[in-house]
């Protein structure tokens, strides 16, 4: 069925950019803006690509693209958080570094054929037609964004940690005064998006396309970011707006692939000039994006000693 | 161990002067580090990387190409970033300069006049200005971030130049390869020096930066940048418009970005192809920030940046190391360059666990 298949690739492209951004969301709730997301993702997808290689397994792959995101993270949070350096340039100074790194890392692993990620299919659900297939056949990534984002909104409003974590967000002042450690709440943060992001690189690597190119991500970290503007810092947003994109995506793979009169570059391009479209759309109701931004966003906090 | 920072009162002179030189070296032994680990000697890598590019008259020449379209998109950026205006889309300006600037040569491939060289200059300004307008334009009445769209029309323009040249725009006469026809003798930047290939395009970008220093220095406009920067609230008080800052900061670097973009096809190239740029708009904003964000120190780190360029190409030539290492070592400077800043306002400190445990006690 036709329909099934293009809603097959469409979740496929939708779940690393609904990972990358959840992750993103919380560190920005945190009031830390990582603009390192491609950067990230891009170590990610390197990292996964080569433990899965060296190991065999596509499970300990996405260890390794998740732990390198991780590890990767901690250089911009040791940046913004410790010496407080711009988090604006930071975050650019990890993409670039990403990049060059990457590359320079998995050149020896360029053409290689990669190990598919087998689907996981949940018995006699998966049977149920049509959604079945769909819902209930996939692989480890997709159960894991759905449970991330469910996971993330519960625990952003309904533990006591994630209103430490949003009041970190809000006002870091009020909350140093009240004795939590802003500092270190920022950092578990950061490397809460720096594994996300790894894990939604592993995708790219391992399922999505499996092999690894140089600057696999192509702009997925940049929509990613703009995914958490759209979703207004909601979780349940992240898994509308990443679905709604994934579909873009796909929607101009197929128009290319149907010969559509249209040239394939101006198709390549929908993506971006769509995530500018939906940005503008979003942004123009002022009062709705200042409720739910994050009050402290960007914002360095050095505590007084 | 921990590191505890404490605000310095002033801004120490000495750290913003010594800052860049200290992430200069430290970067350099980073990557010492990084070519021992595959496993090369360090000192024969690093000679060739930054000493021996310098040693030959063709590559002095290479420098200036590759440090023109550096220096002058860099000097741009330094008034967005001085007055916290984020523009990083310079590439995709670059590439729209481009594009424009070359609308004449590419239409009108016959026509050769003295006037050719600086109409392609002025449309390639105008073009990459109108371009850096969009994001300019959203911000200002939509209230769209400005990082985020700028970034996504560099995407927008690369593929833009791509279907040109592959499609309407691709030589008639060029067994197909995706490039424009060449330009004519008119329509090129001619060469500075009798030594080699260096064009004047580095001269525009010297000119370039100087203007941009004296108006940062000398104008109200520069002061206007510096106090908006440093505080939108005191801006206001001022009677200076955030709005029309956006307008000046986004149309003056994105007119430059567009005039390195036509001088580098013109003047380099000397064609359209699909990929006209190693990442010239990326690699400024690391030029801005390591030049302090001061045009005269652009000057400086532009040369720098581009030597990391000819560095890479030649020690992936000498020594077979990957041309990746540039990017690696891009990337290096400007964390190190932002890390060192922090020197400039803060005093820092290790604090041993055991020697704060007595502080506390006493």
């Amino acid at each position: 069925m036709i329909v099934e298949a293009i809603l097959l690739t469409v979740i496929t492209a939708s779940t690393p950019l609904v990972l990358a951004a959840i992750g993103e969301l919380v560190c920005e709730r945190a009031g830390v803006l990582n603009l390192g997301v491609e950067g990230m993702m891009v170590m990610g997808a390197v990292g996964a690509f080569i433990t899965a290689q060296l190991t065999g397994s596509p499970y300990i792959g996405i260890i390794g693209g998740l732990l390198t995101g991780m590890v990767f993270s901690l250089l911009f949070g040791f940046l913004t958080l410790t010496l407080v350096a711009n988090q604006v340039a930071t975050g650019l100074a990890l993409t670039i570094l990403g990049q060059g790194l990457s590359a320079m890392i998995g050149e020896g692993y360029v053409g290689k054929g990669g190990i598919k990620m087998p689907s996981l299919d949940i018995p006699l659900l998966s049977d149920i037609p049509v959604i079945g297939p769909l819902l209930f056949d996939q692989d480890f990534f997709f159960y894991l964004s759905i449970a991330l984002v469910a996971g993330t909104a519960w625990f952003l409003f309904k533990t006591r940690g994630g209103l430490v974590l949003r009041s970190v967000g809000d006002n870091h002042a009020s909350a140093h005064a009240l004795g939590i450690n802003v500092i270190g709440i920022r950092y578990l943060a950061v490397m809460f998006g720096g594994a996300c992001a790894g894990l939604a690189g592993a995708q790219l690597s391992l399922v999505y396309t499996p092999q690894w190119s140089e600057n696999m991500a192509a702009g997925r970290g940049w929509i990613a970011l703009a995914l958490v503007v759209f979703a207004s810092w909601r979780p349940w947003g992240v898994l509308i707006g990443g679905y709604l994109f994934g579909a873009v995506t796909i929607g101009q793979l197929h128009a290319q692939a149907f010969g559509i009169a249209i040239p394939a570059q101006f198709l390549s391009a929908l993506p971006y000039v769509v995530t500018v479209i939906v940005l503008v759309i979003i942004s123009r109701n002022r009062r709705m994006t200042l409720i739910n931004t994050p009050a402290a966003l960007g914002k360095p906090f050095v505590p007084d000693r | 161990m921990r590191i505890e920072l404490e605000k310095r009162p002033d801004r120490s002179a000495v750290f913003a002067l010594a800052s860049p030189v200290i992430a200069f070296v430290l970067t350099v032994i980073a990557g010492a580090i990084m070519f021992a680990l595959i496993g090369k000697d360090p000192v024969e890598a690093l000679y060739g990387f930054f000493i021996q590019p310098l040693t030959d008259i063709w590559s002095l020449n290479e420098l200036m190409i590759k440090a023109a379209p550096l220096i002058m998109i860099a000097v741009g950026l330094t008034v967005c970033y001085r007055s916290n205006i984020w523009n990083i889309g310079a590439e995709g300006q670059f590439t729209v300069g481009a594009i424009i600037g070359s609308i004449v040569p590419v239409y009108f491939y016959q026509w050769e006049s003295p006037l050719l060289l600086p109409i392609m200059l002025v449309m390639g300004a105008i073009g990459g200005a109108l371009y850096a307008g969009i994001p300019a334009l959203l911000k200002n009445y939509f209230n769209t971030n400005e990082i985020l769209t700028s970034l996504m029309l560099v995407y927008a323009a690369q593929l833009f130049l791509d279907w040109l040249v592959r499609g309407p725009w691709r030589n008639p006469e060029g067994f197909n390869f995706p490039q424009t026809r060449e330009f004519v003798d008119s329509a090129v930047l001619p060469a500075m020096l009798s030594s080699g290939r260096a064009h004047y395009g580095f001269l525009l970008a010297m000119l370039a930066a100087l203007a941009v220093w004296f108006m940062m220095r000398f104008t109200l406009k520069g002061f206007e940048v510096n106090v908006i920067g440093q505080s939108q609230r005191a801006g206001r008080f001022a009677g200076f418009s955030s709005r029309r800052m956006v307008w000046f900061c986004f149309l003056l670097s994105g007119g430059l970005a567009g005039l390195a973009g036509i001088s580098e096809v013109s003047g380099a190239i000397g064609y359209l192809q699909p990929s006209i740029s190693p990442g010239y708009g990326f690699t400024a904003i690391i030029v801005a920030f390591l030049g302090r964000l001061n045009p005269l120190g652009v000057i400086v780190s532009g040369l720098v940046l581009a030597l990391t360029y000819i560095g890479g190409e030649n020690v992936q030539f000498v020594l077979g190391v990957s041309d990746k290492v540039t990017r690696v070592f891009q990337g290096m400077l400007l964390f190190f360059v932002l890390s060192c800043d922090t020197l400039i306002l803060y005093k820092v400190r290790l604090i041993f666990s055991g020697r704060h445990a007595e502080e506390k006690a006493s």
